[in-house]
């Protein structure tokens, strides 16, 4: 196991590579995701200002 | 479209999910060691995985762009701007991770007279030149045309990026798969690549759908459809 870790010797760059590639996917999911549930929250709000006093949560939109 | 999207997503998602993980396994465990870089080569699970996507991720956005003006069609202008942040971050992802790479192998994170770093970096000027020129319109129409030429005249540097290694011998390495003959990489290595290029590409479809959901129902936020839609989700 802390053979596999070391990745002969490259253990920084490999594992700091990784990592960066995992970061940059999660902030993709949740950037994409906002997007997507900010403009129904956003046309929900528009579209029906008369409501105003009870907003559904975001959590119920999406 | 909206319904289109919004039902492959998840589909999308597993599948690529199912995809990043073997292939992460693969390049990490099963992969042997380079005979030359040792367990070096590994970062290239994720770097090649990423630069190919940053060109496909640009190819889908001109191509769309260009097709929305030529045609007016709203969607394809909608399709380019959801393209446009994912190719961006893509695009960074494969220079970070050439920087690491080339740190233990070349010596150094960053060459500024290399070909293929150049054209790489003009890629991600590209994106991000799209959107901020985007962002300065008011007008969303005027924004679709006028952005639309923007990443047309970009797609030149589309070939120049893949052929800069062989146009320009410098610091960056020759191509490994993407040759006519026979790759020069053997099956045990290539099979995760192989594997890992498909997973970026299906992630890339799947946020592609998410963003596409959501530019549709800013560009058409007052349609009758899209309170119906509403109506339904808030019930």
């Amino acid at each position: 196991m802390s053979e596999f870790l070391q990745m002969g010797g490259y253990a920084a760059y490999v594992w700091s590579a990784y990592g960066i590639t995992l970061i940059v996917l999660v902030v993709n999911i949740w950037a994409a995701f906002r997007s997507h549930t900010g403009a129904l929250v956003r046309i929900h709000h528009e579209n029906r200002p008369e409501r105003s006093g009870r907003q559904p949560t975001v959590r119920q939109i999406t | 479209m909206y319904r289109l999207a919004g039902q492959l997503a998840p589909w999308f998602a597993v599948t690529a999910g199912l995809l990043l993980l073997t292939g992460t396994y693969g390049g990490l465990v099963l992969a042997p060691a380079d005979y030359l870089q040792g367990d070096g080569f590994r970062i290239i699970y994720v770097h090649v995985p990423s630069a190919y996507l940053s060109m496909l991720a640009y190819i889908i956005m001109a191509t769309s762009a260009v097709v929305g003006f030529i045609w007016r069609i709203k969607m394809a202008h909608g399709l380019a701007v959801s393209a446009a942040p994912l190719g961006a971050s893509f695009t960074l992802l494969a220079l970070v991770t050439g920087g690491i790479w080339g740190k233990p192998m070349w010596g150094t994170y960053w060459q500024w007279a290399d070909a293929r770093l150049m054209s790489e970096l003009l890629l991600l000027f590209l994106f991000a030149g799209y959107m901020v020129l985007r962002a300065s319109f008011d007008d969303r129409e005027k924004a679709d045309r006028v952005s639309a030429i923007l990443a047309a005249v970009g797609v030149i540097n589309i070939p120049i990026i893949h052929y800069s290694v062989e146009w320009w011998s410098t610091l960056h390495q020759g191509p490994t798969i993407a040759k006519l003959d026979q790759p020069s990489i053997t099956m045990d290595m290539l099979s995760p690549l192989l594997v890992m290029i498909l997973g970026f590409t299906i992630f890339f479809a799947w946020l592609l759908c998410k963003r596409l959901q959501g530019e549709i129902l800013n560009r058409e936020g007052h349609a009758r459809w899209v309170e119906k839609l509403l109506e339904e989700i808030t019930r």
